[in-house]
């Protein structure tokens, strides 16, 4: 089990180095997923580890899976209007620009 | 499995977690990094399934993987043609020694404070109050029994979300980027009733064994989004006080009905009665994944669907 909380530690860091120093939102964001992937690996990691299996964390973890999916959506329909420019008119009509 | 197998697996897996993970968060090009996600996602299925949590697995199969990633590729789509994202790892050492530094200062406390956890969970509480709980499946019972609050929670935010979406905007053209392979209507077309069939199974499962709503409801939209791709219309309108506005709101509204009339006949909030239980479950799973299918694929379409699809651009 060991070998999965070392495996949770280095996508949080991989993880935060790339929320924090990585250009580009759709990037982050990726980021940001691997994040909560290793904060749920470790959480699950540290259930498995207690004796009887505790199932709390697995529904918590199941939990925070549809959050992740729901702040990721967020902010893909977020991401996708700034690359549009923001305006009514030219959403979902690729203009050039910024 | 032998032991050294079994090491030598879980080696490897985290070998391959770690270097998808480097690729989706670092790699040059964004097709890349989001193809390197996706698959992440599915390799954390196994990483779950060795850990013993089967119903994780299958919500980050269907979740993680599926829908977040049709979700990545459809924005990609949209962005291609915006200027191309610089390369992410502009490599400036003291940035980079500064960041690493605040995360494994992060780390570091977060770890000493998963460390005072008190240590033998709550496993044997879960496990004593189980007879009482309506389902068999203990992840069930805590989701929709124990911490049901939880679940009415998390629901809420979904929609919140999909509100926060629609108030951006209307579904921006076209529809669907672009029709990525000439097989792809076809194969949609013939795997909808294998994604409703998954659907049924799931939910009827989650009750005696790992699965569930979420599962359910995960598969059934990732399932939508399918048929979308392959170049149907929906159904979902967003016209105001149409049907479909209470379609979405039905697994929120179905919970609060339920926590409140047990507080009606005397019971605290979301304190089932003993002989019910296993009712009241059931309809709050099935209510719960409709809503959860149908918001996924809300939140799919990226801004809030025309009153009619008539006459709207496809691809």
């Amino acid at each position: 089990m060991m070998l999965y909380l070392l495996l949770a530690s280095g996508l949080f860091l991989i993880g935060c180095h790339g929320l924090f120093a990585s250009e580009g939102m759709l990037r982050k964001l990726l980021a940001l997923n691997v994040l909560s992937s290793a904060v749920f690996l470790a959480f699950v990691t540290i259930a498995r580890m207690s004796d009887p299996l505790d199932p709390v964390p697995h529904a918590i973890v199941l939990t925070g899976l549809v959050v992740t999916v729901s702040t990721t959506a967020v902010a893909l329909a977020i991401v996708i209007r700034l690359a549009a420019g923001g305006s009514d008119l030219s959403r979902g009509r690729r203009e050039e620009d910024e | 499995m032998a032991p050294l197998a079994s090491h030598a697996y879980d080696l490897l897996l985290a070998g391959a977690l770690l270097w998808l993970a480097w690729q989706a968060t670092h790699a040059a090009d964004l097709f890349r990094s989001v193809i390197s996600f996706i698959v992440f996602g599915l390799l954390m299925a196994l990483a779950w399934i060795r850990l013993d949590a089967p119903d994780i697995a299958l919500a980050e199969a269907a979740i993680g993987a599926g829908v977040t990633g049709a979700l990545l590729l459809s924005a990609l789509g949209r962005l291609t043609s915006a200027p191309a994202e610089k390369p992410a790892a502009t490599r400036r050492w003291p940035g980079t020694i500064a960041v690493l530094a605040l995360a494994a200062t992060v780390l570091a406390l977060l770890g000493a404070a998963a460390w005072q956890l008190p240590a033998p969970g709550l496993g044997d509480a879960v496990a004593g109050h189980m007879p009482r709980a309506g389902v068999d499946n203990p992840v069930t019972g805590v989701l929709l029994n124990f911490r049901a609050f939880d679940t009415l929670l998390e629901i809420g935010v979904l929609l919140l979300a999909v509100v926060a979406i629609w108030s951006l905007g209307p579904t921006p053209e076209p529809l669907v980027p672009a029709i990525p392979s000439p097989a792809l209507p076809a194969l949609g077309r013939m795997l909808w009733p294998m994604f409703v069939l998954a659907t049924f199974y799931l939910l009827w499962r989650g009750t005696h064994a790992p699965g569930g709503a979420f599962q359910a409801g995960a598969v059934l939209g990732a399932g939508g989004i399918l048929v979308i791709l392959a170049g149907a219309r929906p159904w979902l309108t967003g016209e105001d006080n149409g049907p479909w506005r209470w379609l979405l709101s039905l697994g929120v509204v179905t919970m609060l009905l339920a926590a409140l009339s047990t507080t009606l006949i005397g019971q605290r909030f979301f304190e089932y009665p003993e002989s019910a239980a296993a009712g009241v479950i059931l309809v709050l799973e099935i209510t719960a994944a409709i809503s959860i299918a149908m918001l996924l694929f809300a939140a799919y379409l990226n801004g809030q669907p025309p009153a009619r699809w008539r006459g709207y651009p496809h691809s």
